[in-house]
């Protein structure tokens, strides 16, 4: 009889956990998705893995990072990146770096910096996986 | 680094943010530090010295109507407005003011393409749409038609073609305000405007006839501060079918005479693109004797080396759109054409490709021969590629390019100018103190405005990192311009540190064409209140601080 109520508590505990997670995943879903179309949109250009001009093996933002952890295990693409939480992407983007210049709130607005935060750190999960 | 606007009190700029939040929403007012950190010039050459030009605000409206009640209360407190699209006119002085301590009007949120129309070959934008957007937006539809993208395309349509600034396709398109095709402009008393046929209210053909009825002002938004432009119709180049290229040298050094004049021929009747200019010569930098030559402008003597060396002295690679047949076709007429005049002159065949290029294409940079032509801006596809320029470097990773800065002096499209234009900005350039290391006489015009060639004096800005060398680098470059235009040569863009300079120049007839800028600025805007000082402009509002960043 205990035990029967035990695991049917356990079972009624894990119904609300899986409840109260489904929208919770669904949420970060979303976010990680707009995260992706922003970073595609507004970062990819610079920071993107493909080609650079002029025969550059990579685009500006993903050779200048390249160089700057040349000798480390830090990778330059920043979709690979696990340390790219939200508080240190936000300085980059309001701030800049180098030649990147820094990008106002009407071009990122702190949510979308945290949606882009989300998905880089799917992002770099897929990249280490794989 | 807390600043207000020139005049006013504080009790009054908190009047108008407040005025400005009723109008955008809290979110969209920006007053502090940290927010308004990037509305700096981030290539400033007075980056944290006491004149740097700062906001005092920004405010981001989304709708036009918006846009009117910024304008009305900045009437109504006397406060300096400077608008800006995507703010990425870096080198010319990116997001920052003419004035410290105006408010800037950041348009980035008005990011709406409104039409594009690929059977009559237009579209319709707003000021926050960038290149790379509208170039996706076309993509994601299929539309059979072109951009005319500047390198690189992360700024506006708008405030590109309102910046006179380029692009790299057939000659129409790429002077962007030139094939601008209506707008509608929010006037300094907040009134809305719409010019060429969008002031007819029923009209159909906003974006096909450009000059309406009686004088069209729309040259007043260029450069200007007439008015805040909040929607502006572009021509679109209609997508072709097929694209060729081809390379061109000819021996001798006055060979170039001729080479430009059968260029220009065929530039003036629509056959080629962007022609781009350049001299094989420059392999032979390395050799002290030829090196010598050069600095010299001795042509004897580098037609001499050139031949020993088996390198002909200039070369220009062509480029046509079209069909298969017609590209080949104009490619075998530009041959006959430079042939009849240039004997000797060499012809290479270089890519012909279906269009669309393929991502693959639009990056090979092998080819037939060797090229400086960027292929993905002759395409129309934007790209930021390019800012690798002002980046971190194999040679110093530690460092940037932190005094870009863009100038450009209009030379006359002929060979004899070239040359001339060479002797002049060698001799300008040692004048100032600034010897050339590099022989300006390989240096050729580039011909992003159909009509016209653009060169810059050959020397380097080094060491000007330091503020002290940003100080002696503007010395150095105001002292430029008053030596080129003594000799004829303007610029056609500046940042504001050097506006006033430029448009000092423009002189004619005891500075005629400012005081009628001026007369019509202190008409429109008697409160002086839009873009103060834009290309020298000033209302006698603040006609006090013309020329005060001179120091």
């Amino acid at each position: 009889m205990n035990a029967r109520f035990s695991v049917g508590l356990m079972s009624g505990a894990l119904i609300a956990l899986i409840s109260a997670a489904l929208p919770l995943q669904a949420q970060d879903r979303a976010a990680i998705d707009r995260g992706n179309a922003k970073f595609q949109h507004s970062c990819a250009p610079c920071h993107g893995p493909g080609p650079g001009d002029d025969g550059r093996a990579l685009l500006p933002g993903t050779d200048a990072l390249r160089i700057k952890y040349r000798g480390t295990t830090v990778p330059a693409v920043l979709e690979q990146r696990s340390d790219l939480p939200y508080a240190a992407l936000r300085v980059f983007v309001r701030q800049g770096s180098m030649s990147m210049p820094p990008f106002r709130p009407t071009e990122l607005t702190d949510r979308e910096i945290e949606d882009i935060a989300a998905y880089l750190a799917e992002s770099s999960r897929n990249a280490a996986e794989n | 680094m807390a600043t207000r606007p020139p005049g006013v009190s504080e009790q009054d700029f908190q009047r108008a943010l407040t005025e400005f939040r009723e109008a955008v929403g809290d979110d969209w007012v920006f007053s502090s530090d940290e927010d308004l950190h990037a509305y700096r010039d981030h290539f400033s050459y007075i980056k944290d010295q006491p004149n740097e030009l700062i906001p005092s605000a920004a405010v981001g409206p989304q709708e036009v109507e918006q846009v009117q009640a910024i304008v009305r209360t900045a009437n109504r407190y006397r406060i300096p407005l400077y608008a800006i699209s995507t703010g990425k006119n870096f080198a010319y002085g990116g997001p920052s003011p003419n004035v410290r301590g105006s408010v800037t009007v950041d348009l980035k949120r008005m990011n709406r393409v409104l039409e594009v129309d690929a059977s009559r070959n237009f579209a319709l934008v707003e000021p926050g749409v960038s290149y790379i957007d509208l170039y996706r937006y076309i993509q994601e539809r299929g539309l059979k038609v072109w951009i005319d993208t500047p390198d690189p395309g992360w700024g506006s349509p708008i405030g590109n073609a309102l910046d006179h600034g380029i692009g790299y396709t057939m000659g129409f398109y790429r002077d962007h305000f030139g094939a601008h095709c209506g707008m509608e402009v929010v006037l300094p008393n907040g009134e809305l405007m719409r010019t060429g046929m969008g002031a007819l209210p029923a009209s159909k053909s906003w974006h096909e006839y450009r000059h309406g009825y009686g004088p069209d002002p729309s040259g007043l938004f260029g450069q200007g501060s007439f008015g805040i432009v909040t929607k502006m119709g572009f021509r679109l180049m209609p997508q072709p079918e097929h694209w060729r290229n081809g390379l061109v040298t000819v021996p001798r050094r006055r060979d170039f005479i001729a080479l430009v004049d059968r260029v220009n021929y065929m530039t003036d009747l629509s056959i080629i693109g962007e022609p781009w200019y350049g001299s094989p010569l420059q392999q032979l930098l390395g050799n002290t004797e030829f090196r010598e030559a050069a600095l010299a402008f001795n042509e004897e003597e580098m037609d001499r080396l050139a031949a020993a060396a088996g390198l002909h002295s200039f070369q220009v690679e062509l480029q046509f759109y079209g069909s298969e047949r017609t590209t080949l076709a104009n490619w075998e007429y530009a041959q006959e054409l430079i042939s009849r005049v240039v004997p000797g002159a060499r012809f290479t065949d270089g890519e012909s490709l279906p269009v669309p290029l393929t991502h693959e294409q639009i990056h090979e940079t092998t080819g037939p021969y060797p090229t400086n032509m960027r292929r993905n801006i002759t395409q129309g596809v934007p790209g930021i590629g390019v800012w690798y320029q002002t980046g971190r470097t194999e040679q110093n990773p530690n460092s940037w390019n932190e005094t870009h800065i863009g100038l450009f002096s209009l030379v006359g499209r002929s060979g004899e100018a070239v040359f001339q234009a060479q002797r002049d900005f060698a001799d300008i350039a040692t004048r100032v103190g600034m010897p050339s290391t590099f022989p300006n006489a390989i240096q050729t015009g580039v011909n992003w405005y159909q009509f016209s060639f653009l060169m810059g004096n050959g020397f380097a800005l080094g060491g000007a990192a330091t503020p002290e060398g940003k100080q002696r680098a503007t010395v150095m470059l105001r002292r430029i311009l008053e030596e080129n235009a003594k000799l004829g040569y303007g610029d056609y863009r500046a940042p504001p540190i050097l506006q006033d300079d430029v448009a000092n120049q423009y002189s004619f007839n005891d500075h005629a064409l400012r005081r009628f800028n001026e007369t019509l600025k202190n008409a429109i805007d008697p409160n002086g209140i839009l873009s103060p000082g834009r290309a020298g402009i000033w209302p006698a509002a603040y006609g006090n601080l013309r020329g005060s960043l001179r120091g």
